[in-house]
């Protein structure tokens, strides 16, 4: 069995005390920003990124990719606790979860969440292992044309699964290609939109330009309002669940895990798709649909279940094919690149230890999660209390030094300011961030695939319709296109991302 | 109809005309070439005028539509102040080395908090600094002198 194999490999590397330590530390991060409303895992892993250049790239991966899926858990504690997602897939959870806190019922839905999300989270990353080899073996029959179609595809499959007007975000996408055409022409090494300025000549740098979008325009958002937050529950108490509690959860965790992988591979938001989908499942399949909205310890199991399953499985498209499909991934193709590593089909056959190790990293880290979240809940509970007028500060005094110690230039630093003023009037407008960030990371992709395909069809544009692949895959586009802007559609999505707010 | 509500989409739609036709302007001063040679202009003159077409498009939406809801306050003094703190920090860092840089970058920061103050503000800062020397300086190892050459003059 070669998948034995490959899982073995991966354990022997993810087992080394070094990554055992950077994997603890990654999920403990994780859980802590997760808990913290007013501060995600997307301005976190930015901030870290930077420091991340020193360890071997297996280490930073893992450290990384455990303050997502670690944010995942913490985020379920907020909901629960005091009402208030920590993160935004952990909304649904709120739901039920806090009406169960409220009837005394803490512990049981805490556990509840954790328990899912342990099994979700084996089951992610299985779905993880097994298909990483046939996908990545598909993908290397990819040529330029095919990639360009593949780009395609995941920019507007990213608009149809985010909130708001598709134009807008159709139009943050094109800002943000345009964004990622700064610096040196790649063909040419014509310098474009660089005002003389040779810090530009790089491109525009991708932590500023996150830890700007994600980290100073999120405080600003903040810092309009009074933030006040009360922790109802200060002591947790019966962390175990019942055989009756088992009994209702065992089908939703079932349900809840298969959603959540499949949709994870999804583009854009899809965690946050798949606990809405999740529970509504739920809500229709119950007997006492009554029941929901008010405790119900199932409204609890599915939705974290699915969010973490998709947690895993959103790195499948990373893993295989180079092909971030949310804001976090695009990070961490950002610390795949700046290790050195270009992602794509060909990194599982010449770094099977990265991929491997990250992997298995990804089941120790969920192990992690539940003995530090189940046993350990009074110390997060007690973070609630960082009241938010030092939390905000932090970020910005370790953005500052993060961002400036990439290459101890003070223009990165610069830059952060830029962004986030310029984040925070998108935003303001009715603009979602994450397609921009998207369009910024593939942009460079985008343009090179395309002058590459035209170059061997001798410019026939033809090329990208007469593969058979690559006009599947546009087709793909067109359709979720479309699909995004039928009125019904519409409708309904609103609907989903709604009940978010 | 909604003047007061359409603003967003109009704003919105004006700034991404403004973004499209400065980077369409820009390239089409490089040399744009042809489908089959493209030059370092051409993806980014095409991506610009999409983002005109684009801009254009949701500002008549919005003017249509009409309401898209309030703007909202703006926290003006917090975003000038962390403007502020983030240009004095990549303006000093080298010069008056991380503790002074990062004390008064993380003071400035602190009173952008609603109902900041002076002293509470100063502790914030105290403690963030020493914190983020803990971290970068004495755990990660990063190489920043804490007293740059401009006081060691």
């Amino acid at each position: 069995m070669e998948i034995l194999d490959n899982l073995g490999l991966g354990f022997e590397t993810a087992f080394t005390p070094i990554n055992l330590l950077f994997a603890f530390i990654g999920v403990a991060l994780g859980t802590a920003v997760g808990v913290l409303p007013g501060i995600g895992p997307t301005a976190t892993i930015a901030m870290l990124l930077p420091i991340t250049f020193g360890f071997e790239p297996v280490t930073s991966l893992i450290m990384l990719a455990g303050i997502y899926y670690g944010a995942q858990y913490g985020g379920s504690t907020t909901a629960i606790l005091i009402n208030l997602p920590g993160e935004s897939s952990a909304a649904v959870t709120a739901l039920d979860g806090h009406q169960m806190a409220r009837q005394g019922r803490a512990g049981p839905a805490l556990a509840t969440a954790a328990l899912g999300s342990f099994f979700a989270g084996t089951v992610g990353t299985l779905a993880l292992a097994l298909f990483a080899v046939p996908i990545s073996e598909a993908a290397l029959l990819f040529g330029s044309p095919e990639y360009f179609s593949l780009v395609v595809l995941g920019l507007i499959a990213s608009i149809a699964l985010a909130s708001g007007s598709v134009l807008k975000a159709l139009a943050m996408i094109v800002l943000g290609l345009l964004l990622g055409t700064v610096g040196q022409d790649l063909v040419s090494g014509t310098p474009r939109f660089t005002f003389g300025l040779r810090e530009l000549y790089s491109g525009l740098n991708f932590v500023s330009l996150a830890v700007g979008l994600f980290g100073v325009a999120e405080i600003l958002r903040n810092l309009e309002g009074d933030i006040t937050r009360s922790v109802m529950v200060q002591k947790v108490k019966n962390l175990w669940l019942t055989k009756d509690d088992f009994r209702r959860i065992r089908g939703p965790v079932l349900r809840g895990t298969g959603l959540g992988t499949a949709l994870g591979v999804l583009p854009g938001a899809g965690h946050v798709l798949a606990s809405f989908v999740s529970y509504s499942v739920e809500k229709r399949v119950s007997k006492k649909p009554q029941e929901f909205g008010r405790g119900a310890i199932e409204g609890v199991a599915a939705p974290e279940s699915a969010n973490n399953a998709a947690a895993q499985t959103q790195f499948v498209p990373l893993l295989t094919l180079g092909l971030p499909v949310s804001p976090i991934m695009a990070l961490l193709l950002g610390a795949f690149i700046i290790q050195g590593i270009v992602p794509g089909p060909n990194v599982i056959d010449e770094e099977p230890e990265l991929v491997w190790g990250l992997i298995a990293s990804m089941w120790i880290g969920n192990f992690f999660l539940v003995l530090l979240n189940l046993p350990l809940i009074g110390l997060w509970v007690k973070m609630l209390t960082i009241p938010y007028r030092v939390l905000f500060p932090a970020i910005i005094a370790f953005a500052s030094i993060g961002t400036y110690s990439i290459a101890l230039n003070e223009f990165h630093v610069y830059a952060i300011a830029f962004f986030g003023i310029l984040g925070y009037v998108l935003i303001k407008l009715g603009n979602e961030p994450a397609p921009l960030l998207l369009g910024f990371v593939l942009g460079p992709l985008l343009e090179e695939y395309l002058r590459r395909a035209l170059i061997i069809s001798d410019g026939d544009p033809s090329v990208f319709v007469t593969r058979p692949i690559s006009l599947v895959l546009l087709l793909l586009a067109a359709a979720a296109f479309i699909i995004a802007v039928l009125p019904t559609v519409r409708r309904k999505r609103e609907v989903v991302f709604e009940e978010e707010d | 109809m909604n003047m007061h509500g359409a603003r967003k989409d109009l704003l919105a739609g004006a700034l991404f005309v403004v973004f499209g036709l400065a980077f369409a302007i820009t390239s089409s001063t490089y040399e744009v070439g042809s489908a089959l040679r493209m030059g370092p202009g051409y993806f980014p003159l095409v991506l610009g005028s999409v983002l005109v077409l684009l801009g254009i498009l949701i500002a008549v939406k919005g003017f249509v539509a009409g309401d898209t809801g309030e703007l909202g306050p703006v926290p003006w003094k917090a975003a000038v102040l962390i403007v502020t703190a983030l240009l004095f920090f990549g303006f000093t860092v080298r010069g008056l080395g991380m503790v002074p840089s990062l004390l008064v970058t993380v003071f400035l920061t602190a009173m952008a908090g609603r109902n900041a103050r002076v002293i509470p503000a100063a502790v914030v800062a105290a403690s963030l600094t020493a914190l983020s020397i803990l971290i970068f300086v004495i755990v990660l190892q990063l190489r920043l002198p804490y007293f740059g050459p401009w006081l060691q003059g």
